[in-house]
Protein backbone atom coordinates (compact mmCIF):
# COMPACT_ATOMS: atom_id res chain seq x y z
CA UNK A 1 0.00 0.00 0.00
CA UNK A 2 1.79 3.02 -0.88
CA UNK A 3 0.34 5.59 0.60
CA UNK A 4 0.24 3.63 4.30
CA UNK A 5 3.21 2.61 6.64
CA UNK A 6 4.72 -1.07 7.16
CA UNK A 7 2.60 -0.19 10.93
CA UNK A 8 -0.54 -0.75 8.69
CA UNK A 9 0.36 -4.14 7.29
CA UNK A 10 1.46 -5.13 10.68
CA UNK A 11 -2.16 -3.83 11.82
CA UNK A 12 -3.54 -5.84 8.77
CA UNK A 13 -2.07 -8.91 10.10
CA UNK A 14 -3.33 -8.57 13.47
CA UNK A 15 -6.82 -8.35 12.12
CA UNK A 16 -6.32 -11.33 10.57
CA UNK A 17 -5.73 -10.01 6.83
CA UNK A 18 -4.48 -13.27 4.55
CA UNK A 19 -4.02 -11.25 1.47
CA UNK A 20 -4.52 -7.48 0.03
CA UNK A 21 -4.60 -6.03 -3.73
CA UNK A 22 -4.14 -2.55 -4.39
CA UNK A 23 -5.00 -0.67 -7.49
CA UNK A 24 -2.79 1.36 -9.58
CA UNK A 25 -4.35 5.08 -8.34
CA UNK A 26 -3.63 8.43 -8.20
CA UNK A 27 -0.36 9.36 -6.33
CA UNK A 28 -1.93 12.55 -3.99
CA UNK A 29 -0.18 14.76 -6.88
CA UNK A 30 0.09 14.71 -10.85
CA UNK A 31 2.82 12.76 -12.37
CA UNK A 32 4.92 14.80 -14.44
CA UNK A 33 6.41 12.28 -16.49
CA UNK A 34 6.11 8.50 -17.69
CA UNK A 35 9.47 7.58 -15.95
CA UNK A 36 7.61 8.44 -12.83
CA UNK A 37 4.89 5.62 -14.21
CA UNK A 38 7.40 3.59 -14.81
CA UNK A 39 9.12 3.45 -11.25
CA UNK A 40 5.38 3.73 -9.45
CA UNK A 41 4.66 -0.19 -11.38
CA UNK A 42 7.52 -1.26 -9.93
CA UNK A 43 6.92 -0.15 -6.85
CA UNK A 44 3.38 -2.17 -6.90
CA UNK A 45 4.91 -5.12 -8.04
CA UNK A 46 8.45 -5.29 -6.56
CA UNK A 47 8.48 -3.61 -3.22
CA UNK A 48 5.12 -3.92 -1.86
CA UNK A 49 4.62 -7.75 -2.08
CA UNK A 50 7.84 -7.38 0.05
CA UNK A 51 6.83 -4.90 2.44
CA UNK A 52 3.15 -7.53 2.71
CA UNK A 53 5.41 -10.28 3.08
CA UNK A 54 6.90 -9.45 5.71
CA UNK A 55 3.74 -9.43 7.69
CA UNK A 56 2.50 -12.49 6.45
CA UNK A 57 0.27 -10.47 4.14
CA UNK A 58 0.13 -11.53 0.30
CA UNK A 59 0.37 -8.68 -2.20
CA UNK A 60 -1.52 -8.78 -5.31
CA UNK A 61 -1.71 -5.45 -7.77
CA UNK A 62 -3.67 -3.92 -10.69
CA UNK A 63 -2.17 -1.82 -13.19
CA UNK A 64 -3.53 0.74 -15.28
CA UNK A 65 -3.17 4.40 -15.76
CA UNK A 66 -5.91 5.65 -13.17
CA UNK A 67 -8.75 8.19 -14.64
CA UNK A 68 -7.83 11.18 -12.85
CA UNK A 69 -4.12 11.30 -14.82
CA UNK A 70 -5.89 10.05 -18.12
CA UNK A 71 -7.73 13.16 -19.15
CA UNK A 72 -4.52 13.87 -21.77
CA UNK A 73 -4.86 11.22 -24.08
CA UNK A 74 -1.47 11.46 -25.52
CA UNK A 75 0.62 11.10 -21.98
CA UNK A 76 -2.23 8.51 -20.95
CA UNK A 77 -1.30 6.32 -24.05
CA UNK A 78 2.42 6.98 -23.39
CA UNK A 79 1.97 5.45 -19.59
CA UNK A 80 -0.03 2.34 -21.39
CA UNK A 81 2.53 1.40 -23.31
CA UNK A 82 4.65 0.91 -20.79
CA UNK A 83 1.84 -1.46 -18.78
CA UNK A 84 2.26 -4.77 -21.15
CA UNK A 85 5.67 -5.67 -19.55
CA UNK A 86 4.54 -5.26 -16.04
CA UNK A 87 1.49 -7.75 -16.62
CA UNK A 88 3.28 -11.10 -16.71
CA UNK A 89 4.50 -10.59 -13.00
CA UNK A 90 3.66 -12.56 -10.88
CA UNK A 91 1.08 -10.49 -8.72
CA UNK A 92 -0.77 -8.40 -11.43
CA UNK A 93 -4.14 -9.80 -11.46
CA UNK A 94 -5.39 -7.77 -13.94
CA UNK A 95 -6.34 -4.12 -15.08
CA UNK A 96 -7.06 -1.10 -12.60
CA UNK A 97 -8.65 0.76 -11.42
CA UNK A 98 -9.69 2.54 -14.41
CA UNK A 99 -12.62 4.01 -14.95
CA UNK A 100 -14.02 7.65 -15.19
CA UNK A 101 -13.37 10.80 -12.52
CA UNK A 102 -14.69 13.67 -14.13
CA UNK A 103 -16.64 12.06 -16.92
CA UNK A 104 -14.96 13.30 -19.64
CA UNK A 105 -14.67 12.10 -23.32
CA UNK A 106 -10.47 12.05 -23.31
CA UNK A 107 -11.69 9.68 -19.68
CA UNK A 108 -13.72 7.60 -21.46
CA UNK A 109 -11.41 6.72 -24.27
CA UNK A 110 -8.46 5.81 -22.21
CA UNK A 111 -10.98 4.16 -20.03
CA UNK A 112 -11.98 1.67 -23.79
CA UNK A 113 -8.56 0.72 -24.48
CA UNK A 114 -8.17 -0.14 -20.84
CA UNK A 115 -10.71 -2.82 -21.38
CA UNK A 116 -9.78 -3.95 -25.05
CA UNK A 117 -6.24 -4.36 -23.21
CA UNK A 118 -7.90 -6.49 -20.51
CA UNK A 119 -10.11 -8.46 -23.45
CA UNK A 120 -6.81 -9.13 -25.50
CA UNK A 121 -5.36 -10.84 -22.77
CA UNK A 122 -8.33 -12.40 -20.76
CA UNK A 123 -7.47 -10.15 -17.74
CA UNK A 124 -9.90 -9.50 -14.92
CA UNK A 125 -11.04 -5.67 -14.65
CA UNK A 126 -11.18 -3.55 -11.79
CA UNK A 127 -13.50 -0.10 -12.33
CA UNK A 128 -12.93 2.90 -9.91
CA UNK A 129 -16.57 5.49 -10.39
CA UNK A 130 -16.42 9.01 -10.01
CA UNK A 131 -16.81 10.08 -6.52
CA UNK A 132 -19.31 12.68 -4.74
CA UNK A 133 -21.34 14.25 -7.61
CA UNK A 134 -20.01 12.78 -10.26
CA UNK A 135 -20.28 9.15 -9.64
CA UNK A 136 -24.12 8.73 -11.07
CA UNK A 137 -23.48 9.82 -14.31
CA UNK A 138 -20.24 8.14 -14.42
CA UNK A 139 -21.54 5.26 -13.26
CA UNK A 140 -24.01 5.06 -16.47
CA UNK A 141 -21.57 6.22 -18.69
CA UNK A 142 -19.27 3.09 -17.65
CA UNK A 143 -21.85 1.00 -18.11
CA UNK A 144 -22.72 2.01 -21.32
CA UNK A 145 -19.69 1.61 -22.49
CA UNK A 146 -19.06 -1.93 -21.54
CA UNK A 147 -21.94 -2.59 -23.14
CA UNK A 148 -20.57 -2.09 -26.23
CA UNK A 149 -18.11 -4.61 -25.72
CA UNK A 150 -19.84 -7.78 -26.51
CA UNK A 151 -17.18 -10.33 -25.66
CA UNK A 152 -16.75 -9.24 -22.39
CA UNK A 153 -17.11 -11.64 -19.28
CA UNK A 154 -19.35 -9.57 -17.02
CA UNK A 155 -18.48 -11.76 -14.42
CA UNK A 156 -14.78 -10.64 -14.61
CA UNK A 157 -15.20 -7.14 -13.59
CA UNK A 158 -15.79 -5.49 -10.32
CA UNK A 159 -17.43 -1.92 -10.67
CA UNK A 160 -16.00 -0.42 -7.06
CA UNK A 161 -17.16 2.03 -4.71
CA UNK A 162 -20.91 1.78 -5.32
CA UNK A 163 -23.82 3.82 -3.31
CA UNK A 164 -27.22 3.60 -2.91
CA UNK A 165 -27.97 5.27 -6.10
CA UNK A 166 -25.56 3.16 -8.43
CA UNK A 167 -25.17 -0.21 -6.92
CA UNK A 168 -28.45 -1.56 -8.33
CA UNK A 169 -27.33 -0.61 -12.05
CA UNK A 170 -24.05 -2.42 -11.65
CA UNK A 171 -25.43 -5.69 -10.00
CA UNK A 172 -28.36 -6.01 -12.71
CA UNK A 173 -26.10 -5.60 -15.21
CA UNK A 174 -24.48 -9.16 -14.25
CA UNK A 175 -21.20 -7.16 -12.74
CA UNK A 176 -19.28 -7.96 -9.19
CA UNK A 177 -19.82 -4.58 -7.41
CA UNK A 178 -17.34 -3.25 -4.37
CA UNK A 179 -18.13 -1.26 -1.82
CA UNK A 180 -15.63 1.17 -0.76
CA UNK A 181 -15.56 2.01 3.17
CA UNK A 182 -14.74 5.13 4.34
CA UNK A 183 -14.40 6.45 7.92
CA UNK A 184 -16.01 10.04 6.63
CA UNK A 185 -17.12 11.57 4.02
CA UNK A 186 -18.30 8.56 1.35
CA UNK A 187 -19.99 4.86 2.26
CA UNK A 188 -19.63 3.80 5.87
CA UNK A 189 -20.28 0.62 7.51
CA UNK A 190 -23.33 1.09 8.63
CA UNK A 191 -24.33 1.59 5.05
CA UNK A 192 -22.37 -0.39 3.18
CA UNK A 193 -24.59 -3.67 5.83
CA UNK A 194 -27.65 -1.82 4.57
CA UNK A 195 -26.93 -2.38 1.60
CA UNK A 196 -25.80 -6.43 1.95
CA UNK A 197 -29.30 -6.76 3.62
CA UNK A 198 -31.15 -5.32 0.82
CA UNK A 199 -29.33 -6.79 -2.09
CA UNK A 200 -27.78 -10.13 -0.53
CA UNK A 201 -24.70 -11.36 -1.12
CA UNK A 202 -24.01 -12.33 -4.25
CA UNK A 203 -21.02 -10.47 -6.60
CA UNK A 204 -20.78 -8.20 -3.59
CA UNK A 205 -17.47 -7.08 -1.65
CA UNK A 206 -16.54 -4.60 1.05
CA UNK A 207 -12.93 -3.22 0.55
CA UNK A 208 -11.27 -0.57 3.04
CA UNK A 209 -10.19 2.38 1.32
CA UNK A 210 -6.57 2.91 2.22
CA UNK A 211 -5.87 6.34 -0.07
CA UNK A 212 -4.66 9.77 0.64
CA UNK A 213 -7.59 10.82 2.40
CA UNK A 214 -8.50 10.45 5.31
CA UNK A 215 -9.27 6.13 5.07
CA UNK A 216 -8.50 3.32 6.96
CA UNK A 217 -7.02 0.09 6.40
CA UNK A 218 -8.63 -1.36 9.11
CA UNK A 219 -12.62 -0.93 7.60
CA UNK A 220 -13.72 -3.99 6.59
CA UNK A 221 -12.72 -5.70 10.14
CA UNK A 222 -14.25 -2.83 11.54
CA UNK A 223 -17.46 -3.88 9.60
CA UNK A 224 -17.32 -7.14 10.34
CA UNK A 225 -17.78 -6.42 13.98
CA UNK A 226 -20.65 -3.92 13.52
CA UNK A 227 -22.46 -6.92 11.10
CA UNK A 228 -21.66 -8.91 14.33
CA UNK A 229 -23.33 -5.94 15.89
CA UNK A 230 -26.33 -6.26 14.16
CA UNK A 231 -26.49 -9.35 14.41
CA UNK A 232 -25.42 -10.96 10.94
CA UNK A 233 -23.65 -14.41 11.49
CA UNK A 234 -19.96 -15.48 11.68
CA UNK A 235 -21.24 -17.51 8.20
CA UNK A 236 -22.65 -14.22 6.57
CA UNK A 237 -19.81 -12.16 7.64
CA UNK A 238 -16.94 -14.96 6.50
CA UNK A 239 -18.48 -15.18 3.08
CA UNK A 240 -18.68 -11.34 2.85
CA UNK A 241 -15.19 -10.55 3.82
CA UNK A 242 -13.35 -13.59 2.73
CA UNK A 243 -15.34 -15.85 0.18
CA UNK A 244 -16.96 -13.40 -2.56
CA UNK A 245 -12.75 -11.79 -2.51
CA UNK A 246 -11.63 -15.47 -2.91
CA UNK A 247 -14.45 -16.05 -5.48
CA UNK A 248 -13.94 -12.87 -7.87
CA UNK A 249 -9.86 -12.66 -7.24
CA UNK A 250 -9.43 -16.56 -7.68
CA UNK A 251 -10.56 -16.10 -11.41
CA UNK A 252 -7.11 -14.64 -12.07
CA UNK A 253 -4.71 -17.79 -11.92
CA UNK A 254 -2.04 -16.04 -10.39
CA UNK A 255 -3.86 -15.37 -7.38
CA UNK A 256 -4.05 -17.85 -4.71
CA UNK A 257 -3.39 -17.65 -0.62
CA UNK B 1 -32.26 -9.38 11.96
CA UNK B 2 -32.36 -7.45 14.50
CA UNK B 3 -35.49 -5.37 15.40
CA UNK B 4 -36.38 -1.94 15.27
CA UNK B 5 -36.18 -1.64 19.32
CA UNK B 6 -32.77 -3.07 19.10
CA UNK B 7 -31.08 -1.40 16.40
CA UNK B 8 -32.37 2.29 18.06
CA UNK B 9 -30.43 0.77 21.11
CA UNK B 10 -27.72 0.93 18.98
CA UNK B 11 -27.66 3.71 16.86
CA UNK B 12 -30.47 6.30 17.82
CA UNK B 13 -28.07 8.23 20.04
CA UNK B 14 -25.48 8.30 16.78
CA UNK B 15 -28.57 9.37 14.38
CA UNK B 16 -29.32 12.08 16.87
CA UNK B 17 -25.94 13.29 17.30
CA UNK B 18 -25.57 13.74 13.34
CA UNK B 19 -28.79 15.57 12.93
CA UNK B 20 -27.99 17.91 15.74
CA UNK B 21 -24.88 18.74 14.11
CA UNK B 22 -26.53 19.14 10.57
CA UNK B 23 -29.13 21.81 12.65
CA UNK B 24 -25.51 23.41 13.70
CA UNK B 25 -24.08 23.48 10.61
CA UNK B 26 -27.05 25.31 9.33
CA UNK B 27 -27.17 27.69 11.62
CA UNK B 28 -23.35 28.23 11.55
CA UNK B 29 -23.63 29.14 7.54
CA UNK B 30 -26.63 31.40 8.09
CA UNK B 31 -24.78 33.52 11.13
CA UNK B 32 -21.53 33.76 8.81
CA UNK B 33 -21.42 37.00 6.42
CA UNK B 34 -20.61 35.78 2.34
CA UNK B 35 -22.99 35.20 -0.16
CA UNK B 36 -25.20 31.93 -1.41
CA UNK B 37 -23.73 29.08 -2.40
CA UNK B 38 -24.51 26.14 -4.15
CA UNK B 39 -23.67 23.41 -2.19
CA UNK B 40 -26.21 25.44 0.91
CA UNK B 41 -28.84 25.12 -1.78
CA UNK B 42 -28.17 21.79 -2.19
CA UNK B 43 -27.70 20.67 1.23
CA UNK B 44 -31.31 22.34 2.06
CA UNK B 45 -33.15 20.87 -1.15
CA UNK B 46 -32.02 17.80 0.35
CA UNK B 47 -33.22 17.98 3.45
CA UNK B 48 -37.07 17.36 3.04
CA UNK B 49 -36.40 13.99 1.74
CA UNK B 50 -35.49 13.03 4.81
CA UNK B 51 -39.41 13.07 5.90
CA UNK B 52 -40.69 11.26 2.93
CA UNK B 53 -41.87 8.33 3.44
CA UNK B 54 -40.24 4.71 1.40
CA UNK B 55 -36.87 3.02 1.88
CA UNK B 56 -34.89 4.79 -1.14
CA UNK B 57 -34.04 8.03 1.07
CA UNK B 58 -30.57 7.53 1.19
CA UNK B 59 -30.61 6.91 -2.55
CA UNK B 60 -32.75 9.57 -2.98
CA UNK B 61 -30.69 12.30 -1.32
CA UNK B 62 -27.40 11.27 -2.98
CA UNK B 63 -29.61 11.60 -6.34
CA UNK B 64 -30.14 15.24 -5.27
CA UNK B 65 -26.51 15.73 -5.37
CA UNK B 66 -25.66 14.29 -8.57
CA UNK B 67 -24.51 16.20 -11.58
CA UNK B 68 -27.20 15.31 -14.19
CA UNK B 69 -26.16 17.48 -16.69
CA UNK B 70 -26.37 15.37 -20.14
CA UNK B 71 -23.11 16.93 -21.42
CA UNK B 72 -20.13 15.39 -21.58
CA UNK B 73 -16.97 17.73 -22.02
CA UNK B 74 -13.96 16.67 -24.45
CA UNK B 75 -11.65 17.38 -21.13
CA UNK B 76 -12.29 18.46 -17.56
CA UNK B 77 -12.71 22.30 -16.68
CA UNK B 78 -11.77 21.63 -13.74
CA UNK B 79 -10.90 18.73 -11.13
CA UNK B 80 -11.87 18.03 -8.34
CA UNK B 81 -15.51 17.04 -6.85
CA UNK B 82 -17.83 19.45 -4.47
CA UNK B 83 -20.07 16.92 -3.29
CA UNK B 84 -22.93 18.82 -5.05
CA UNK B 85 -23.76 19.12 -8.96
CA UNK B 86 -22.14 22.78 -9.71
CA UNK B 87 -25.27 24.96 -11.47
CA UNK B 88 -23.17 26.25 -14.19
CA UNK B 89 -21.95 22.68 -15.79
ZN1 LIG C 1 -11.09 4.32 -6.90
Amino acid sequence: MVSRTTDDYEKLALAGCEALCEPAFWAGFDRSSTDGFFDYFRQLTEYEPKRAAKFGIKHFSWLCINPKEADDPGFAREVMSLIPQFLDRPTVLGIGEIGLNKNTRNELAIFEEHVQLALDRDLPILIHTPHLEDKLKGTRLILESLASFSKLDRGKVIIDHVEEHTIAQVLDSGYWAGMTLYPESKCTPNRAIDMLEIYGTERLWMNSACDWGHSDPLSVPRCALEMKRRQHTAEQIERVIYQNPLEFLSQSPKFSL
Amino acid sequence: MPSKQELLDLQFIDARHMLINLAAFLDRIDRHPGPDDYRFTALKNAIPILLEQGPDRAKAILESFSDQHPNIDTSAPFQGASGAARPEN
